[in-house]
């Protein structure tokens, strides 16, 4: 089955990120694809490599990174969300792209199921 | 996934898409940046539905004036639905009644359903997002 996942939540202050990641992870362990996650609202602060967690916590952004270069997933960040917030290409972390609210629309017409992670 | 999705892979195909609005107007951001879904999922000529429900009641509201939290109000663009082709529009009864309004409150033409009717009609979407 083809998974699209929509976060809406930041990184660290809430779980939704954190959620989606193990979510994808293991929708791609048991056979099934995740081809793209779109970030919306502060989910769009997922997105930038200035963020330097404490060494012992996880990197919720490299996280993304390595899993969307291991699988192939497209990471999406939506512009005007992105733009409202201080998020510009030259802050993405490898594989995030800004790109439309279109791709997220996308997702829903040709994927098997949607999947939300946030509040 | 429904018959016509087996038929027609790729463009030009339409899907049920339903939006779920929870929350209170202003507060978060999420009405304000989930109306922007909408507005652009109609212009993927999709099936587009609205419901508003729990704190999402009120972004329907008469007379909300934002001038004192120095925010934008952009309820005029409920308004403006129609001018988009969007012009299905729900109000969950149970929200309206536990708040005090009724759809004469409301600052648009909706329809107002009960926790049953409001389920099947979930049932039958092929998209929910839920702001």
């Amino acid at each position: 089955m083809q998974f699209g996942i929509l976060i809406n939540e930041g990184p660290y202050n809430h779980q939704a990120s954190d959620s989606a990641y193990l979510f994808a992870r293991n929708a791609i362990e048991k056979g099934h694809t995740v081809p793209r996650v779109f970030f919306y609202h502060d989910g769009v602060n997922n997105s930038t490599r200035m963020g330097e967690p404490p060494q012992d916590d996880r990197n919720v952004t490299t996280r993304w990174s390595k899993l969307a270069e291991e699988h192939g997933i497209d990471l999406v960040v939506c512009v005007a969300a992105a733009l409202r917030r201080g998020i510009k290409d030259e802050l993405l972390a490898p594989g995030f792209r800004i790109s439309g609210l279109g791709q997220l629309v996308e997702m829903g017409i040709q994927y098997d199921r949607l999947v939300t992670f946030g509040d | 996934m429904s018959d016509m999705d087996m038929e027609d892979d790729g463009s030009g195909v339409v899907k049920k898409f339903m939006f779920l609005n929870r929350k209170a107007p202003h507060g978060t951001v999420y009405a304000l940046e989930g109306l922007e879904v909408v507005l652009i999922t109609a212009a993927f000529d999709q099936d587009v539905s609205l419901v508003f429900t729990d704190d999402g009641v009120y972004q329907l509201m008469k007379g909300i004036d934002t001038k004192g939290i120095e925010v934008k109000d952009f309820s005029k663009t409920y308004r403006a639905l129609d001018g988009y082709d969007i012009e299905k529009l729900y109000v969950d009864q149970a929200s309206l009644d536990a708040r005090g309004l009724t759809e004469d409150d409301l600052i648009v033409d909706v329809t107002v359903l009960s926790n049953d009717e409001m389920a099947k009609l979930m049932d039958e979407q092929d998209v929910v997002i839920s702001f």
